[in-house]
């Protein structure tokens, strides 16, 4: 959620920014011009600080890779350039950033990767400063709001001066931390324009073999910068022991031992590896202290420098002040570790679809199928959790389209194949799959889930809603007319809401022979607008209490305090209840009904 | 801990407004003159999961993060949510929280093996840690002020007395932070909450009546015509035609007795009788037409 601070706010205020919204701050006080990206926990609210700015392009791009490419040529251009994405959104964008990096920049671009470690709401936790070694990038890690905006105008600076793209990586704890920020003034940085330079931006194999050198040349200049630059800093005192921080776990250090001597790297790649090695001279022990992969650990390794790291502290999640002090008790710096009594057992709470959303029914259908559900990434994701429990994958976004293809292909499945995707994800990544369904003539069903918008990550715009990031008019793409020129001749909209309808459309499209598609066409129930019709309830003394309405597991749909035959009852929370009427559909007794029918009846 | 910082937690269920809420009393702390870092996680989780948010304040603060057996205060906006969180809050802290209760559905539906109970209101493990341990009924405060949706700052209210800043700086942040237009009604629960009595601690809810098992199927097998329309609208998939015909029950446990087989069979073939131990009612969905 972004609320609306940063516009209200004046230079020289100090106010209270999430990190996101400090590195969008940071950006436009840099005056960049052109911010790209596609929205991705935990990295969406970046964009939306700054929608509003209409001195600038704030645009969402329908995938990584489109908005790497568009920033790409902004900053060719001759305009700074704002990239954001979430940690697997730069595996979508890796092929533009691997040769980015050959052929440098125009104007500043920085490239915010924001990790999510713990997977709070992601699919992996790959670390992103594995990519800046590949690449040859880069990498600048701030530990707070504060750090957010510095280092992501510094990093156009550093864009600027040595022609390399740069990335800005944060984690969930540096984009949703809120801490205090003094702002400043926005730069005028005005359109420099494009410079034709073939040899640089064309890069065919004669050109690339004279940027890769290049390329290896600045990494070495980036490395000297490192070694003398205030983004590497020391502080503390002692010489029993020290450690190398970066990012986040520099807090945690600061909390559990706050005087401990400590090298806070700003930069974390390319390494300034005479000033570590000065640093592990100064001290007895010498510990790396980072979250998920021992990255800088084995690169001091290489260097020859004795360290210790990953086997006090996890490769696994995220670190937090507790893990941190666990970490030092186990090295015999800090006493022992004293477990705080745990917390009593209570009711596990897994995340839901919201009550009336579209995408219950045509999972519903596909249980009732037996059909095996290609997934894919979006709210609909948790159709795989109880009570539907009806997805079978859920890899990457876009997966869904090609593993069905390869699912039928297989002739394994033993079940109708059929493909579950929603509308941005279809969008972002779903469309070339579909292609190669058509391609391989596969007897596969797809069901693209339209509720309107980017669900998941709080109800963003993409190419096919109609609007921008500002709420402006947009020329929207027609799911329909796309599935068939792409040459599916099987495509049906269906209304989710009407279960028969759903049910039947599921069952014809699994029945033809070839490539099929099914559209619902029902909006999200929390965005763009909130969809609150007449809400339900139940007839108590008509429910026999089969349960069978909460198998579409709509959190409004709770037991009550009366049994039938040895079994709950049910009541539904008018408040909460949309009147999507889909557990009215379900109940055998007609035991559902709308609230006002009642009232009308009375009166 | 550096410099003496203090932490609060802030935990409730996705949907609640825990992240509003937890950002008035970053902004009030700051206004107070505090260093402040907040910290949330969005996405997934907000999907009616659980929510928590950290906040952490003092001269200068480092980690975002509140470490267990650390926060001043935990203010909870579900019950369920209190017991989740409470580890993170020192011996002789506080627990302020709603009696409200928000039953996940999975903890409703004694047909499936992955129901979990509901947690009862039991402070034991509080007092022994010497917890003080505060019920606020906000959402019954909220509703005598004419908006059930300014529940949230009736416990902030109740939260204030642990924070110990002065009054004008949470007015600021509420006046600030809330929806524009629900300034004045927030302002008032906020109010509301800081003089708010000890609520009554809600009766425990009824024991989940106890799981009789299955329904029982009886079928009449010569008057089944083999149409296979019962296979097909069971919910539960407990039948099945065999390849001549007979009808089969493969999943007799999975069946929950909506007698839709029995309501639908044009040949009054299936007969659905409740579990042995259950007391008996005439079923109220005799004479309905589906
Ligand atoms: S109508 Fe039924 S399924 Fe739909 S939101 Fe209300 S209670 Fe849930
Ligand atoms: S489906 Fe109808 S009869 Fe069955 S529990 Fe739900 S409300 Fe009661
Ligand atoms: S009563 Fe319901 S669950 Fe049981 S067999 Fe008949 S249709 Fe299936
Ligand atoms: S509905 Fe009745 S007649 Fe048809 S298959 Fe089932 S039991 Fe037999």
């Amino acid at each position: 959620m972004t609320v609306d601070i940063e516009p209200r706010s004046e230079t020289g205020t100090t106010v209270l920014l999430s990190g996101n919204e400090a590195i969008a701050r940071g950006a436009v006080e840099a005056g960049a011009l052109v911010a790209v990206g596609y929205p991705g926990t935990p990295s969406t609210e970046i964009l939306e600080s700054i929608a509003h700015r209409t001195e600038m392009q704030v645009r969402w791009s329908p995938n990584e890779k489109v908005a790497l490419d568009v920033a790409l040529g902004a900053s060719l251009g001759g305009v700074r350039t704002l990239c954001t994405m979430k940690h697997v959104g730069l595996n979508v964008a890796a092929d533009t950033f691997m040769t980015m990096a050959y052929t440098g920049v125009g104007a500043g671009l920085v490239i915010v990767v924001a990790d999510d470690p713990g997977m709070h709401s992601s699919q992996n936790e790959q670390d992103t400063r594995a990519y800046a070694r590949m690449g040859g990038v880069p990498l600048l890690e701030p530990s707070n709001s504060k750090e957010a905006k510095a280092f992501t105008a510094l990093a156009f600076e550093i864009s600027e001066q040595f022609d390399t793209p740069v990335l800005v990586r944060t984690t969930t704890r540096v984009s949703h931390n809120r801490g205090v920020v003094e702002l400043g003034d926005r730069m005028d940085k005005p359109v420099v324009g494009f410079e034709r330079n073939p040899q640089k931006y064309v890069m065919i194999p004669g050109h690339a073999r004279g940027r890769r050198p290049a390329l290896l040349r600045r990494l070495k200049e980036l490395a000297e910068y490192a070694e003398t630059s205030p983004l590497t800093k020391e502080s503390g005192t002692g010489d029993s022991f020290g450690v190398v921080t970066s990012g986040i776990v520099h807090n945690y250090l600061r909390e559990v031992l706050p005087d401990a001597k400590a090298l806070k790297l700003g930069m974390s790649h390319p390494l300034p590896i005479g000033r570590i090695r000065e640093f592990s001279k100064t001290v007895d022990r010498l510990f790396v202290l980072e979250e998920l992969d021992p990255i800088v650990e084995n690169d001091l390794r290489a260097a020859g420098i004795a360290v210790e790291g990953k086997e006090f502290f996890p490769q696994v999640g995220e670190l937090s002040p507790d893990a941190v002090r666990r970490g030092f008790a186990a090295a015999g710096i800090l006493p022992e570790y004293l477990s705080i009594e745990p917390a009593p057992g209570t009711v596990a709470r897994p995340p839901l679809l919201c009550p009336g959303c579209p995408h219950t029914p045509p999972y519903l259908a596909l249980k009732r199928l037996g059909a095996v559900v290609t997934g894919d990434i979006g709210c609909y994701t948790l159709a795989a959790l109880e009570p539907l429990s009806s997805m079978d994958t859920c890899i990457a976004m876009g997966s869904s389209i090609g593993m069905a293809v390869g699912m039928a292909a297989s002739g394994g499945a033993g079940a109708p194949v059929v493909a579950t995707i929603g509308d941005s994800t279809f969008l972002h990544g779903g469309i070339a799959g579909l292609a190669d369904a058509v391609y391989a003539d596969a007897n596969i069903t797809v069901i693209i889930l339209d509720n309107g918008t980017t669900a998941m990550t709080g109800g963003q715009e993409h190419p096919g809603t109609g609007t921008t990031l500002q709420g402006a008019e947009a020329k929207a793409v027609d799911l329909v007319g796309l599935c068939e020129a792409l040459g599916v001749r099987d495509v049906r909209v269906i209304d989710p809401y009407d279960m028969g309808a759903t049910y039947s459309a599921i069952e014809g499209a699994v029945a033809h022979i070839g490539p099929s598609v099914v559209i619902t066409n029902r909006p999200c129930v929390e965005a763009p607008v909130k969809v609150r019709d007449t809400p339900f309830k139940v007839i108590a003394e008509a429910c026999t209490a089969c349960q069978l309405c909460m198998t579409a597991g709509c959190p409004s749909i709770v037991w009550s305090e009366e049994t039938f035959e040895g079994r709950r009852k049910v009541v539904i929370d008018p408040v909460t209840c949309t009147g999507c009427t889909i557990c009215a559909q379900l109940c055998p007794p007609l035991a559902i009904i709308p609230i006002t029918s009642e009232a009308e009846a009375a009166r | 801990m550096s410099d003496n910082s203090k932490g609060l937690l802030l935990a409730g269920v996705g949907g609640q407004g825990v992240i509003l809420a937890s950002m008035i009393i970053a902004d009030a702390l700051m206004r107070a003159g505090f260093d402040v870092k907040q910290s949330e996680v969005h996405g997934m989780a907000q999907r009616g999961g659980s929510v928590v948010s950290h906040i952490r304040w003092g001269k200068e603060v480092a980690s975002p993060l509140v470490e267990k057996g650390s926060a001043e205060v935990l203010a909870a906006f579900e019950w369920a949510e209190a017991i989740r969180w409470v580890d993170y809050v020192r011996n002789e802290g506080a627990v302020v929280t709603d009696i409200k209760t928000i039953v996940p559905p999975g903890a409703c539906n004694d047909t499936h093996a992955w129901s979990t109970a509901y947690p009862r209101f039991e402070i034991d493990l509080f007092r022994s840690r010497l917890i003080e341990t505060r019920f606020v009924d906000a959402t019954a405060n909220a509703v005598q002020l004419g908006n059930v949706r300014a529940a949230n700052s009736v416990i902030l209210g109740s939260v204030a007395a642990f924070v110990g800043i002065d009054l004008i700086h949470w007015e600021e942040a509420i006046a600030s932070l809330v929806p524009k237009g629900t300034e004045e009604i927030n302002l008032a629960a906020f109010h509301a909450g800081m003089n708010a009595p000890m609520a009554q601690i809600p009766a425990p809810p009824a024991e989940p009546a106890e799981y009789l098992g299955p329904h029982l199927i009886d079928i009449q097998q010569d008057w089944c015509k083999s149409c296979d329309i019962c296979p097909r609208v069971c919910p539960e998939h407990c039948l099945k035609l065999d390849t001549d015909g007979t009808l089969l029950v493969i999943n007799a446990d999975a069946c929950t007795g909506c007698r839709l087989c029995e309501m639908l069979c044009p040949d009054f073939a299936i007969t659905i009788r409740p579990p042995a131990a259950a007391e008996h009612h005439e079923p109220a969905i005799s004479g309905r037409k589906m």
